[in-house]
């Protein structure tokens, strides 16, 4: 009877142990999912020094225009502008930009040269939620200038299901 | 595969004039991140690169990533030279490619 019991009580405690376990298991994956399905700031930071390698990255010349708050992440109108004369001696090389929190860090990355005559762009972007983008140029003496942008986002897009 | 695109090159302008060239494409820039409803995830299909050309010469060049929203929007700048050709391409997955073009008058 008593060893009946012992034993009884023991499927319990390997049960209740068993289903801890596995609940601990299934945070983890998801913590690991959640972790590698997003950029964080730590990936965008990555992603720029992959841009613009060891040269430091000065704040101005460059100025992103975005809406502060938009109602939906999947068509966010961005429009990035450098101040450059755009003469054969002094332009802009390339014009990146990155977000924070999108799966990926990179949104766009465009060439341009002094025939551009303007270093501006417009795009739509999408945003997976509110987050803070950053645009950076590259000047053709190699300097690099940097904008960054709050952005509010209600609507998040990009990793939307269909379900 | 070809997508339809729309652009905007002005016909006629002075010579060192600075214009504006604005491209649309229909394109639905599936990102490879989104769950269908079978709870697989849907495959990337994404236009990668756009290449703007100038009587033959590279002007601007885009790099898209799934981050650029569907049926990609982008305006760009460049200098009127010479009476000629400016041709726009996109490229992406799938072996999409699809080429517009546009004379341009230069007086």
């Amino acid at each position: 009877m008593t060893d009946d019991r012992a034993k009884k009580s023991a499927t319990r405690r390997d049960f209740l142990a068993g289903t801890a376990r596995l609940a601990a298991g299934i945070t983890l994956v998801s913590v690991a999912a959640t972790k590698s399905s997003r950029a964080t700031p730590a990936t965008m930071q990555a992603a720029i020094r992959k841009v613009v390698g060891a040269a430091p990255v000065r704040k101005g010349k460059i100025m992103i225009d975005v809406p502060p708050l938009v109602e939906n992440g999947n068509t966010v109108p961005v429009t990035i502008t450098v101040d450059s004369p755009m003469t054969a001696t002094e332009y802009v090389k390339s014009i990146h930009l990155f977000n924070e929190k999108n799966p990926q860090p990179n949104v766009i990355g465009v060439h341009l040269g002094p025939r551009a005559g303007k270093a501006a762009l417009s795009t739509r972007i999408k945003l997976a939620d509110a987050q803070k983008i950053v645009a950076v140029a590259q000047l053709n003496d190699g300097s690099f200038w940097s904008d960054d942008a709050d952005v509010i986002v209600t609507i998040a897009a990009c990793v939307e299901d269909l379900q | 595969m070809t997508a339809r695109a729309l652009i905007n090159v002005p016909a006629k302008a002075r010579r060192g004039e600075i214009i504006e060239i604005k491209t649309l494409i229909a394109h639905p820039m599936e990102t490879g991140f989104r769950v269908g409803l079978n709870g697989a995830l849907i495959a990337r299909d994404i236009i990668t690169t756009f290449r703007c050309t100038y009587n033959g010469e590279e002007i601007f060049r885009a790099d898209f990533s799934p981050a650029i929203a569907a049926n990609p929007f982008l305006t760009f700048f460049t200098v009127a030279t010479v009476t000629g050709t400016i041709e726009l391409q996109w490229e992406g997955d799938n072996g999409l490619s699809a080429t517009e073009s546009a004379p341009i008058t230069v007086e």
